[in-house]
């Protein structure tokens, strides 16, 4: 499993990285992490020309926590995400999330902004991305632009990057009132793919009424979802238990899952309905005892 | 058409190495057929069975998913560069020879790597830590068990 | 054994250092100057005739040496060995004409690096001419089906009935019947090293040099078959590690087409599969059963007879898989007193991929059906499942027993092991934990399985499902040399894949001669230098190479004491031997040491006694104790000599709403006899158990309705981790055999043979309150969710 010969670039910024994406357009690929790019290489799935290789750039591995959102350059490894205790008090899912995706040796040198440029539907990362509502910016040549992960994630494997620009910063939004956040993943081993993943975040105020509240599943579609409507309708209750489940209910119903060797589409909505459960749930107990 | 070699320098095991390999190849397969440090095994190339796991900049990372270029400017240490100082077995090392924490010898490579580098970070880590630290480390022929014994009593000497 | 002095005691294995060290040498890691790669291109139709091959393309790539196809190659090499009776079966490396499955190889090309060969591998084009396929087992055998080998005239490969005893009265005689299906889901042993092959022609000696990272019996004499040449123009290298095997290393197709190039070409060739190519073309899968299961019983959980019938779906060719169905013959009623048994094995072909030797040959998925019917069996007359098990499991006193298909169990205690197993899993206990997670709202049970692990590698199944393969030869051999220094060297003719071999022979040889295993030596001799051996299979090793070596040592110290009498001009009888050193008895006698003894044989022939040759050097041969039998009429035959056993108890909760179970307490009770290196017995119980896990709940090489195979990497393929494997508790028994030197009994396939049978019984009691119940491997969490529904 060799991978197909291409040229190797090794940029030492982000402009000099988006000009050889100016350059040789769509048969240019970006690796950072690799964890999720080189195996496809090596079964020869992808064939890019030109990897360019932005490992090197220092401008893209950072992590600051400011008051609204935290700030991570898209080259950070996932490992030091996964290790910073003072992010995971302002953005709980990020651990949450990260301890499920793959093993150590993944985490330590796969990458925050990888994880959600290769948008696989079962993902934890980009899950994570559309509940909390991140800020993915975009650098090309001609600039920078700003998108929100729902508007970044647009199917299987595919994002809104031109095939010129590359990823630069993840701003992940810190929720400033007593919060509680959940997210549990069905997978057949622990670190394989999820068959389904639900993230979950909600807010209450000193009565224990909802005053915000997230959440989104993986593994039930093309991209992950995320449920606005239906959040909004724990907005001012208690969030009790029967309405959790008919929250969950209505969820599960409105996912067209797909079918694969480990889960049907029906197992994967019945997932799907239990594990949104259980986070609001568990997302609650979290936010009354926060 | 011959392939484009780059130069690339790499220090492993603490000396410096030069090459001039193509893009492509494997950082894996560098050490393997280039160095001949044939102690990192590849079991399944698409980043799944952690035989091929090596010390990246003192991290556990699987060399299959590397390619050697990419190595340039860094540190690797694999499986040979483990042994003391003086030469001999380290204490995880002697310990799986002690515990039995092998049989057929091929994941062992990849174990003792990620298990170094759980005591470097944790030097008396639970059964659970360990299991975490390995979890990306098939084995086919152990079943854990007495790797799981090998890394404790390593961790157990240290004290 | 106390009686013992380096047997049974915890000792390092020799062959530690040297892996530890990453200091291995495997197939991947030898190098000859010279040396070309292959890479293979394969079908991607399960069914298909091949209409051409253009290779010109390829053969323009960089790199590109030669590109071989089926044509050139089943010309001018013999087909591969099958082991029933199916002439019209052929099978060769590369498809003649015909492809037969997904992933079957076309054609193989030979350039200066695997990723050249790759490379050009893409630029092969192959027109197919796709035909209907058949990919179900059961739709294989009816009227028809399309034909995976038309010349063959059916997609039977072996079929028949066996009765013994009186089964038709048993049935009707039984106060009850229940029967089921089950179902042994497609899965391998899967090793983490792939399978490769060195192949090097010297042309100035005329031999052919192999390095192979392989297990498998007759691995030299079929690869000279089939390149045609001689025997002693093939040299195979055993001492080459092999990283893992468990049974499926036989990669006699890889050897074939790498040994063909090797000549054809005057250049090194290396074939190293890569993974891809080792799941779908490797050929090495494993049993594919379907299992009909008929009890006959009495109210007092008495079974009286078995019908079963076991449907095994081989793939598209087949070497020894089918013989995978002859094995379990000789522990078909497991460890119980079962006195009437139907058994119809039936072996069928499909267009899928070939199956190997997989650990237990073909006992574990019997196991898994035996232990189903026990639990079954249980349920239906509301009896513990503990209590129909000693109710119906030979007696320690019944030993030697002789169950109705003709072999005799050498010795046992299978009620003290399952009592030590269910002491040390604290059972009582692990009922209230059971109950108490019950009672708050999730799902558990408690599996037990009790059973039997043939050792000893008697291969009789060969001749009993193919009458005209009259083999019975079933041996292993081991030379010992004592050196002039005084150092003690054994030689073995095998290559090893963990089972520890070296630190076996040297503790044997350290055990009889007396001397400190830490000096002894063993190395491996190539297949032309080499004494007969069957290599590892079968469980075997422990008493096949234990008592070769055992024998060996025997004759040189017997050669020392000749010697040390003819010196010391007394007679054998009158001298005690210790340490080596040979000493009159009695007070103050005289004595020759070891070191005189060895001069003497080596340098002084004058102080020879007649009729010793010189040197001190021994060879012991022999064939597996019980064998050289043939099979009777009725299809009864002594299988296995020596009977190791397993009783497993094991507790699984499963979350009621995700239905993912995880296995919360682990316990084998187990008796091989004597273990030679406790250490190295048990590793290969827990690695059997993990193994057997798998099995059970995670792995399966999947197929569609139109025969590809969706499982064929890692990522699909699920290998349990330290993750998913529970720590296991191991207690011992040791009930010795009378067949071998020590009392051992094999156990290289130990955990795996019980292990699936007890996480199935276990899911099985979890699901049992809800009514529902499973016997499909692998137990994945959606077959879970659909047998709750």
């Amino acid at each position: 499993m060799k991978s197909p010969a291409f040229e190797y670039t090794r940029p030492a910024s982000v402009a000099e990285a988006c000009a050889l994406l100016a350059r040789h357009g769509a048969d240019a690929k970006v690796i950072a992490g690799g964890q999720s790019l080189v195996p496809m290489m090596a079964m020869r799935l992808v064939r890019p020309s030109v990897l360019v290789d932005i490992n090197e750039i220092d401008a893209l591995k950072y992590l600051a926590i400011e008051p609204q959102e935290a700030r991570i350059g898209a080259c950070t490894r996932q490992v030091t995400v996964e290790r910073d205790d003072a992010l995971s008090e302002r953005i709980p899912l990020l651990r949450m999330a990260l301890k499920c995706v793959g093993h150590v040796q993944t985490r330590n040198r796969g990458t925050v902004g990888g994880s959600l440029a290769h948008a696989d539907p079962s993902a934890e990362l980009p899950l994570v991305a559309l509940v909390l509502g991140a800020r993915l910016r975009l650098r090309s040549a001609s600039g920078r632009r700003d998108v929100q992960a729902r508007e970044f994630l647009t199917g299987a494997m595919s994002t809104a990057l031109r095939p010129d620009e590359c990823l630069e910063e993840i701003g992940w939004p810190a929720w400033r009132e007593r919060t509680g956040a959940a997210f549990m993943e069905v997978s057949i081993r622990h670190g394989d793919f999820a068959l389904v993943a639900a993230a979950t975040q909600v807010a209450l105020d000193a009565q224990a009424r909802c005053t915000r509240a997230s959440f989104g599943l993986a593994g039930v579609g093309a991209t992950a979802v995320a449920f606005p409507e239906l959040a909004g309708r724990l907005v001012g209750t208690k969030m009790e238990d029967g309405l959790v489940e008919e929250v969950a209910h209505a969820a599960a119903k409105q996912i067209s899952p797909g079918s694969d060797m480990h889960a049907s589409s029906e197992y994967r909505r019945h997932l799907a309905r239990v594990l949104v459960a259980r986070t609001l749930r568990a997302a609650r107990e979290k936010a009354a005892s926060a | 058409m011959t392939e484009k070699l780059y130069e690339i320098s790499v220090e492993v095991n603490g000396v410096r190495c030069e090459g001039r390999v193509p893009a492509r190849l494997s950082l894996v397969d560098w050490l393997r057929e280039e160095l001949r440090l044939t102690g990192t095994h590849v079991g399944c190339e698409h980043g799944v069975c952690g035989a091929c796991s090596v010390l990246l900049d003192g991290e556990p990372v699987r060399s299959c998913l590397m390619y050697a270029v990419q190595a340039h400017g860094h540190r690797v240490g694999t499986v040979e560069g483990l042994r003391s100082p003086e030469g001999g077995l380290s204490p995880l090392q002697d310990a799986f020879c002690e515990a039995h924490g092998l049989q057929c010898g091929y994941c062992t490579p990849g174990m003792l790597i990620a298990a170094q580098a759980l005591l470097d970070a944790t030097p008396h880590p639970t059964e659970e830590q360990i299991r975490e630290a390995i979890g990306g480390n098939l084995c086919r022929c152990t079943g854990y068990a007495q790797i799981v014994e090998a890394v404790l009593l390593a961790a157990e000497r240290s004290r | 054994m106390s009686e013992f002095r380096y047997v049974g005691k915890r000792r390092r294995a020799k062959e530690h250092v040297r892996f530890v060290l990453g200091r291995g040498r495997y197939v991947g890691d030898i190098h000859v100057v010279g040396m070309q790669h292959i890479a293979i291109v394969a079908s991607p139709h399960p069914a298909a005739r091949i209409v051409s091959i253009d290779t010109s393309a390829a053969a323009r790539a960089p790199g590109v040496r030669y590109i071989l196809t089926g044509e050139e190659l089943c010309a001018n090499t013999d087909s591969l060995l099958i082991g029933v009776d199916a002439p019209q079966v052929k099978r060769w490396p590369l498809a003649p004409g015909m492809v037969r499955y997904a992933g079957e190889w076309v054609a193989a090309v030979v350039a200066n690096s695997r990723a050249a060969a790759e490379d050009a591998a893409e630029l092969v084009e192959v027109q197919y001419e796709p035909q209907p396929c058949v990919v179900e087992a059961e739709a294989a055998l009816a009227a028809g089906a399309p034909l995976v080998h038309p010349a063959h005239a059916s997609n039977v490969l072996y079929r028949r009935k066996f009765v013994w005893g009186p089964v038709e009265q048993a049935f009707a005689q039984a106060h009850q019947q229940l029967s089921f299906r089950a179902y042994w889901g497609r899965s391998a042993t899967v090793p983490i090293e792939t399978f490769g092959v060195v192949a090097h022609w010297d042309a100035g000696h005329g031999i052919l040099d192999i390095w192979a990272s392989i297990q498998m019996p007759k691995f030299p004499d079929q690869t000279a078959r089939a390149l045609r040449l001689p025997g002693n123009a093939v040299r195979v290298h055993h001492d080459v590690d092999v990283g893992g095997s468990y049974g499926v290393k036989r990669g006699i197709k890889h050897t074939v087409l790498a040994g063909y190039l090797a000549r054809r070409l005057g250049a090194p060739m290396r074939l190293i599969e890569d993974r891809l190519e080792n799941m779908r073309g490797g050929d090495m899968q494993g049993p594919d059963r379907h299992f009909d299961v008929h009890v006959a019983f009495d109210f007092d959980g008495i079974i009286h007879g078995l019908r079963i019938r076991a449907l095994d779906d081989v793939g598209a060719y087949a070497g020894r898989s089918p013989l995978q169905l002859g094995k379990p013959v000789g522990a078909i009623c497991g460890p119980y007193r079962i006195p009437a048994i139907e058994y119809e094995p039936i072996s069928v072909m499909t267009n899928k991929t070939p199956q190997e030797a997989v650990r237990g040959f073909g006992q574990s998925p019997t196991n898994f059906a035996l232990e189903r019917a026990m639990d079954r069996v249980a349920r239906e007359l509301d009896m513990d499942r503990i209590e129909i098990r000693k109710r119906n499991l030979i007696r320690r006193d019944d030993f030697p027993y002789t169950i109705p298909s003709g072999s005799t169990y050498d010795s046992g205690d299978y009620h003290a092991v399952l009592d030590k197993a269910l002491a040390a899993a604290r059972y009582p206990e692990l009922l209230e934990l059971r109950d108490r997670t019950r009672a708050n709202g999730k799902l558990a049970g408690i599996g037990i399985s009790t059973c039997l692990e043939p050792s000893g590698g008697n291969s009789a199944f060969e001749v009993l499902l193919n009458p005209k393969n009259e083999t019975t030869t079933w041996m292993d051999s081991c030379l010992v040399r004592v050196d002039l220094s005084g150092a003690v060297t054994g030689v073995i003719g095998n290559s090893s894949s963990g089972q520890g071999h070296e630190s076996l022979v040297a503790t044997v040889l350290a055990e009889v001669l007396e001397r400190d295993p830490e000096g002894i030596r063993v190395v491996r001799a190539d297949s032309l230098m080499a004494l007969p051996s069957n290599s590892p299979v079968g469980s075997r090793m422990a008493i096949m190479l234990g008592g070769a070596a055992a024998g060996a040592a025997k004759t040189i110290k017997r050669t020392l004491l000749t010697i040390a009498a003819h010196n010391l001009e007394c007679a054998v009888e009158d001298l005690e031997y210790r340490n080596g050193d040979a000493s009159l008895k009695g007070v103050g006698g005289k004595k020759l040491t070891w070191h005189e003894l060895i001069e003497i044989a080596h340098r002084k022939f004058h102080k020879l006694p007649p009729g010793i040759e010189p040197g001190l050097q021994a060879k012991f041969v022999w064939e597996v104790p019980t064998g050289g039998g043939l099979p009777s009429a009725d299809g009864r035959i002594q299988m296995y000599p020596c009977y190791a056993f397993e009783a497993h108890i094991v507790l699984i909760e499963i979350d009621p709403d995700t239905a993912k179970p995880a296995i919360h307490r682990y316990v084998c009770g187990h008796d091989c006899g004597v273990m030679i290196n406790p250490d190295i017995v048990h590793g290969m119980t827990y690695g059997g158990i993990a193994h057997g896990i798998g099995a059970a709940l995670y792995e399966q090489f999947a197929y569609t309705a139109d025969g590809q195979l969706t499982s064929g990497s890692f990522m699909d393929y699920l290998i349990p981790s330290a993750l998913e494997v529970p720590p296991l508790a191991i207690v011992d028994h040791c009930t010795p055999s009378p067949l071998t030197e020590f009392g051992q009994k094999g156990s290289g396939e130990a955990g795996y043979l019980g292990a699936p049978a007890a996480v199935a019984n276990a899911i099985n009691d979890a699901l049992a309150p809800r009514g529902a119940s499973l016997d499909t491997l692998p137990m994945t969490p959606e077959a879970i969710w659909k047998a709750l529904r």
